[in-house]
């Protein structure tokens, strides 16, 4: 189908009226014609007010069901670099490069997949976001004066810190940790001397993988790890399940 | 999203109301859910049912729906689109996955069948005309002609793909494509839709 062609297939595509195929490589032209992204989203938009003039009220008992079946339904991560996946044990130099591997495969596959009307722009930004933390990460591991320390988290859990002084940065691989309860998550910190700096929050659905820290080492001599409600706290609100030093 | 038209009696879901309650679904939050379904759920369910008209099937789809909202509110992108944008857009695929599956599967007389209806534009312009806030959308929808009107809504509250709505109204492909994308692009200058 010619660019032409291509481009008078905004309307059919927020109609949801292609067959898969042509909706496949209109998705692959939006990629290179941001006025034709541009369009999609307007013109979805516009479909999205035919949706809303149908608006009728939903019997009570549905309420009931919804909100009941979400307790138990696991809410997926934002469109970020997926995190690398450890099997089995290494040798720590192996674990490093397996890592740094796993985590260009991540990167590769993950990250970019996005609801129907892909703008290119964003696109490429978030496959830079992503590249760039990957990158990072990959940094941290495969860097010459990276050192790790290994400890325990709770029953049947390990965890490892790698550090790289040089890059001023560490990561933390994370094996078989317990999920979070609901409605909570993992919070990292660096600790400076007794105070906690926040390094991020891990995934709750990964509870095995390497993540970076947020943030520069600096003068931090270990890390904690804490049980945080959803979205993180300022400070710490809970005991560690786990702290750790860093290597010196 | 700019709101040229505003729906009277209908919820107001200021969008960015319920852009700030999907942000904290994302994070896990299971009151802000509550509040947000409590904008949603109408519009969903009315889209839906729309499309596939019998009601278990359509609560079934909308609660699918609802529950996808849930999972993947962290995947929502403000730039490109509201929040009800994002909801219905995702409401009205699942809606017409579910119509192209039972097509899939039915044999070549049901199909036959299907596209030998009267088009459903009529029953669609009377459900919209009984609900007064609904009267911009109908009044953006006169402003089309016959064909971008049957071409447009034949896709979106019937689910037909572009080639079911050309062999329907008897007119080529292309055309079909050209008056589905000319007749949004009127419709979103009537109803003042911006990006």
């Amino acid at each position: 189908m010619s660019t032409a062609e291509l481009h008078t297939l905004t309307g059919a595509y927020a109609l949801h009226a292609l067959p898969d195929d042509e909706r496949l490589s209109f998705e692959r032209h939006l990629v290179d014609c941001l006025s034709c992204a541009q369009e999609v989203t307007e013109l979805a938009a516009t479909a999205a007010r035919l949706g809303r003039a149908m608006t009728e009220n939903p019997p009570v008992r549905m309420k009931t069901e919804v909100l009941r079946r979400i307790t138990t339904e696991r809410q997926e991560g934002p469109l970020t670099v997926r995190q690398g996946r450890v099997r089995g044990r290494y040798g720590r130099a192996a674990t490093r490069f397996a890592l740094a591997a796993c985590l260009a495969a991540a990167a590769t596959f993950g990250g970019i997949a996005a609801w129907q009307h892909q703008v290119a722009e964003d696109a490429q930004q978030q496959a830079q976001t992503a590249q760039r933390q990957t990158e990072a990460l990959a940094a941290v591991l495969a860097a010459p004066d990276a050192r790790t320390t290994t400890g325990r988290v709770g029953d049947g859990a390990s965890a490892t810190v790698v550090v790289s002084r040089s890059r001023d940065r560490a990561a933390f691989v994370a094996s078989g940790m317990p999920t979070p309860p609901p409605g909570k998550t993992y919070q990292l910190w660096f600790n400076d001397a007794g105070t906690m700096r926040s390094a991020g929050l891990l995934d709750p659905a990964a509870t095995t993988g390497a993540v970076l820290l947020d943030g520069p080492v600096g003068k931090a001599s270990g890390m904690g790890i804490t049980v945080e409600p959803s979205g993180g706290s300022p400070a710490p609100t809970s005991d560690p399940v786990a702290l750790m030093e860093f290597p010196a | 999203m700019k709101e040229a038209v505003h729906l009277q009696g209908a919820p107001a879901p200021g969008p960015d109301g319920l852009q700030e309650l999907i942000g904290r679904v994302a994070r896990g939050d299971q009151d802000a859910f509550g509040r947000m379904y409590d904008l949603v759920s109408g519009p969903v369910l009315g889209l839906v049912r729309s499309i596939l008209r019998d009601p278990a099937q359509s609560e079934e789809v909308a609660q699918e729906v609802l529950v996808e909202v849930w999972r993947t509110a962290a995947r929502y992108q403000p730039a490109r689109g509201s929040g009800m944008t994002w909801v219905l857009t995702l409401a009205h695929r699942r809606a017409v996955d579910r119509v192209r599956s039972a097509q899939a599967s039915a044999d070549r007389e049901q199909r036959a069948a299907l596209l030998d209806r009267t088009p459903a534009y009529d029953e669609v312009t009377e459900q919209v005309e009984a609900r007064l806030e609904r009267e911009q959308v109908r009044r953006c929808l006169r402003t089309l002609t016959e064909l971008q009107r049957q071409s447009v809504t034949l896709a979106y509250y019937r689910g037909l793909a572009y080639r079911e709505v050309a062999e329907l109204l008897g007119i080529p492909l292309g055309t079909v494509k050209t008056r589905m994308r000319d007749g949004l692009i009127r419709l979103r200058d009537c109803l003042g839709v911006g990006a």
